[in-house]
């Protein structure tokens, strides 16, 4: 990891700087600490500095649980690094630890001689108790495998905010940009954003913002003066593909890619979505942009969200819902009613730990099953999964175009973990975005609603045009006209059609990629979020000399068209997903392949090592 | 016949479908079916640009016989189906068909935020007070007491009155009609129609196969003039086939007076439909039969703004502020950084 060390330039004498390739940080405290702020600070910071990011937020179900509680730990976790990143990294390197319970709940994920940088203002008998400390562990030996360093951070911020004319408790708000502006030292990062946000931020109550920029600057000097820290890490700016960048997390793209298909298409945006953690993000991003056209309804209930968008998607607008997996249960129902009429729209799934309420703010990919197969009768759509926060946005627009080509719903899926994970993220030229052409039939009197075209599409006959008056619905339909029909022969031949509809969405996807050997004795194949922790494992793994490649899949239903004749070249295939092996058991029934599983379901990504050991141990033949 | 705009002027068998209609013989549903035609022939709105909207049950295989264009949907969901499509496209006029069992059973809650939203469509609730398309249960609108296939013993559900639910809700058009007044029936939907905002409308509908003379008190000879109450705006409260009685109120309490004897229409209650507050509409939706006569008519008509004309207020607001939207500005939104 050290790539070269090196006296630090005259402004610093003693302090030595090490140059690293990639660090990672985790803020942690209590929620109302302002871990987020302080991560999401740190991570623009970054990327503005140049370096590639990439974030892992960690909420607490709760929004306030008591104060100083396990339950109410709140933690940013992100990477930053002088090149491509895939995941927030395995193993934190500095962490900050605002009071005992983010301390107890977090310290084992640092690894050892990591930075540990603790307000020990905040480790009192209570704040202790709370957490389950008889002793105060910063007297104890257990830390001394750390780098630690006791910090009053709640007595230098007061310090240094002591003239703002703030109250105590507004002062105490600030203490996150004391604590930010240390590791800003501590990585030799630009003060400049940040004093931009606070800035743009609390233009409007100087005190505030005169507050808020004393604390960060303290924070920097304190580092700079106090000669506490005996090394300060650089990490030089990636090299990433030239053009103009901003963050995005899996959410924002996800709206940004919803907005750009209906914009490309000349439609207006309808989105029909009830609040459910971790999808409202998408909701309240869309809900800003009314000056796009975006017509955000926030429904009663799923269902009501569900069938909003039917009812828009038949009357010609670009119709979507975003939910999570409680929510797409309530809304299956209706979704077959959706595949019925086959019309077009797209339903994101952002998926957290199951079952029921399960793990609100965690993640998992739990729902493959149901976004397949959840539904009562033979109810085939198509399936999507986007693999990184950036991938959203294409994930999006390629959901509705293949929605409208084929005439059908599209559920795509994400998770927590990408769906609040952010990453730079190179602004399209929008001369080069596809373009859409979505086709309505004119007034003709030979008009059939459920004829078909060469994609098995039937046509999008829009309310409002003369001649095309028809009514479709959830009964079972007679083939060409549409009409009501109970006909045994021709229920079977529709059930068949409307598979075969979907079956033909293969023909218009690119085909399976290989990276690494095109053959070879192992295969990793994943789906979704595990991309970045595969990816980043089969760097190290290759590097390492192993004959090993992957694959990832962004189609589930249908899978493209080379999937079998992939897996076919490979003795072994693993498949790590965060479920009992969903993925797996779909490729075992459709290819009679033998697939062996990487099962994670902890509502937590794969870790890069967690892949690497696993590959390591299948090449070495240890059983799995 | 052409009007003089050069528009063909259609009639209520243009808005028959080719499909054959499939409810009982003797259903009161073909009653409404023939009177929706005829209203719409009259508005002279084009078919392209309606459709009907329906959950499920017997009703709400309504659509299939309107050749407008129409949406057979999900138990209960019709109102948020009709909510997409008049979002997507406000020009349309958009009707909801439903019944007692898919508006205010599965679907109440549906019903409810329609209502309280104000999104411009017309709701018509078919109330027969049973399930007729499941074969016979009770449904939310059955008395207490009523035996069917589900409650051999009565049903021990207190029922819903739609009306007092969509005045509670404070829904801004409410009226009752029902079925065999078939002069009544398509004035009430003239006017739901003309109401800009949402409609509701409960039709007393009899299924003569389950629930066979649910509303006989109210439509029988003998008895209709002294069990239904008859609204107009403005005008006292009076019925009885000499029309000889009416409603005072006693304070809060609607009572049954003679007329005669010092007692004159100016003593009685006068009906205002145009009443901001719904305490009025909703004392009256709670006189029941056979305590009162039971009004019809339009209960309730005010002015509000709509779901989606505040909703195109908002997008047009934000174009006129900024410039519309360019997908260039929306990507550039936040910090941005260039990297060479
Ligand atoms: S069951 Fe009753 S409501 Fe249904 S069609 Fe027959 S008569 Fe009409």
């Amino acid at each position: 990891m050290v790539v070269s060390t090196q006296k630090q330039d005259a402004s610093v004498n003693t302090v030595e700087t090490i140059e690293r390739e990639e660090i990672t940080v985790r803020f942690c405290g209590d929620s109302g600490d302002g871990m987020q702020l302080a991560g999401t600070q740190l991570t623009s910071t970054s990327a503005i500095f140049g370096n590639d990011v990439c974030t892992f937020p960690d909420f607490p179900a709760e929004i306030r649980a008591p104060a100083g509680t396990l339950a109410g730990v709140s933690g940013f976790q992100l990477a930053f690094g002088s090149r491509k990143l895939h995941t927030p990294g395995d193993r934190v390197n500095a962490m900050i630890a605002m009071n005992p319970a983010a301390l107890k709940a977090n310290v084992a994920d640092l690894e050892p001689g990591g930075i540990l940088i603790v307000n020990s203002d905040a480790f009192t008998k209570s704040n202790l108790g709370k957490a389950g400390y008889e002793e105060n562990p910063l007297d104890g030996v257990d830390l001394n495998r750390y780098k630690l360093f006791k910090i009053p951070i709640n007595t230098l911020n007061a310090e240094a905010c002591s003239d703002t004319g703030l109250t105590g408790r507004a002062v105490g708000r600030c203490k996150n940009f004391y604590a930010l502006g240390l590791v800003y030292w501590l990585f030799g990062r630009p003060l400049e954003p940040t004093l931009r946000w606070i800035d743009q931020k609390f233009g409007a109550k100087p005190s505030v913002a005169d507050a808020n920029t004393k604390s960060l600057k303290a924070g920097y000097y304190m580092g700079e003066t106090a000669e506490l820290f005996p090394v300060r890490f650089l990490v030089s700016p990636a090299k990433l593909a030239p053009g103009k960048y901003r963050k995005l997390s899996g959410n924002e793209a996800i709206a940004l890619g919803l907005v750009t298909a209906a914009h490309q298409a000349g439609k207006s945006l309808f989105y029909g979505s009830y609040p459910i953690t971790p999808a409202s993000d998408i909701l309240h991003e869309l809900a800003r942009l009314r000056k796009y056209d975006v017509r955000t309804f926030q429904a009663e209930d799923e269902i009501a969200a569900m069938t909003s968008i039917i009812g828009a998607a038949f009357a010609g607008a670009f119709a979507v819902t975003g939910t999570s997996g409680p929510g797409v249960a309530l809304k299956q129902e209706a979704i077959s009613l959706a595949v019925m009429t086959e019309l077009p729209m797209v339903i994101v799934n952002v998926q957290r730990g199951g079952p029921s309420t399960g793990l609100p703010t965690k993640t998992e990919q739990a729902d493959l099953g149901q976004a397949i197969s959840g539904r009562h009768g033979e109810t085939p759509l198509c399936v999507l999964a986007a693999c990184s926060p950036g991938d959203c946005f294409d994930m999006a627009i390629e959901a509705f175009r293949i929605a409208t080509e084929f005439m059908t719903p599209v559920m795509l899926l994400t998770d927590g973990y990408i769906a609040n994970g952010a990453e730079p993220w190179r602004i399209p030229d929008v001369s080069t975005l596809p373009k859409f052409e979505v086709k309505h039939p004119g007034p003709s009197a030979e008009f059939e609603p459920y004829k078909r075209n060469d994609k098995l599409a039937r046509p999008w006959a829009l309310p409002g045009t003369p001649q095309l008056e028809h009514r479709v619905g959830g009964l079972e339909k007679q083939d060409i006209t549409g009409d009501v029909c109970y006909v045994p022969e021709n229920h079977e031949h529709m059930i068949h059609l409307r598979r075969q509809k979907i079956d033909k969405i293969a023909d218009a996807i690119p085909p399976l990629e290989v990276h690494g050997d095109q053959s070879g004795e192992l295969l990793v194949l994943g789906w979704g979020s595990t991309y970045g922790a595969i990816e980043s494992a089969m760097e190290r793994c290759r590097a390492r000399g192993m004959n090993v490649s992957n694959a990832h899949l962004r189609y589930l239903d249908p899978m493209p068209k080379n999937t079998e004749q992939v897996l076919k070249q490979f003795k072994q295939i693993l498949v790590p997903e965060m479920n009992l092996g969903q993925l797996r058991q779909r490729l075992r029934a459709e290819y009679l392949v033998d697939v062996m599983g990487l099962n994670k379901v902890q509502g937590k990504p794969f870790t890069i090592l967690e892949i690497e050991e696993k590959v390591a141990d299948l090449l070495n033949g240890k059983p799995s | 016949m052409s009007t003089e705009a050069g528009m063909v002027q259609l009639t209520p068998k243009d808005f028959a479908s080719d499909q054959e209609v499939r409810w009982c013989p003797g259903c009161g549903d073909y009653s409404i079916l023939a009177q929706v035609k005829k209203v719409l022939a009259s508005l002279g709105t084009p078919r392209e640009n309606t459709v009907f909207v329906s959950g499920i049950g017997c009703s709400s295989r309504f659509p299939y016989y309107m050749n407008t264009y129409g949406f057979h949907s999900v138990h209960g969901r019709a109102p948020a189906v009709a909510t997409g499509v008049k979002v997507a496209n406000p020009e349309l006029s958009v009707w909801v068909v439903t019944g007692d069992g898919d508006a205010l059973s599965i679907g109440g809650n549906h019903l409810l935020h329609v209502i309280r939203r104000n999104v411009d469509v017309n709701i018509l609730l078919f109330n027969n007070r049973i399930y007729g398309l499941t074969k016979g249960q009770y449904s939310p609108t059955s008395p207490i007491g009523r035996k069917t296939k589900s409650s051999p013993m009565g049903s021990i559900d207190f029922p819903l009155h739609p009306l007092s639910v969509a005045i509670g809700a404070e829904a801004t058009f409410v009226a009752r009609t029902i079925d065999v007044n078939v002069k009544h029936l398509s004035y009430v939907l003239d006017r739901a129609a003309r109401h800009k905002g949402t409609s509701f409308v409960e039709i007393y509908q009899n299924c003569n196969i389950f629930n066979d003379g649910a509303f006989e008190y109210a439509t029988g000879k003998d008895t209709k003039e002294d069990t239904a109450i008859y609204l107009e705006h403005n005008r006292p409260l009076v019925f009885g086939k000499d029309r000889d009685k009416g409603i005072q109120l006693n304070g809060m309490d609607p009572q049954v007076v003679s007329l005669g004897d010092g007692m004159t229409e100016d003593d009685l209650l006068f009906h205002d439909e145009k009443q901001a507050e719904p305490s009025l509409a909703y004392l009256l939706s709670r006189m029941h039969h056979p305590e009162f006569p039971e009004p019809m008519g339009v209960f309730r008509d005010i002015e509000r703004s709509t779901y989606e004309d505040m909703l195109f207020d908002q997008i047009s607001d934000a174009k006129k502020s900024s410039g519309p939207g360019k997908l260039e500005d929306m990507y550039d939104d936040g910090e941005t950084w260039v990297v060479d």
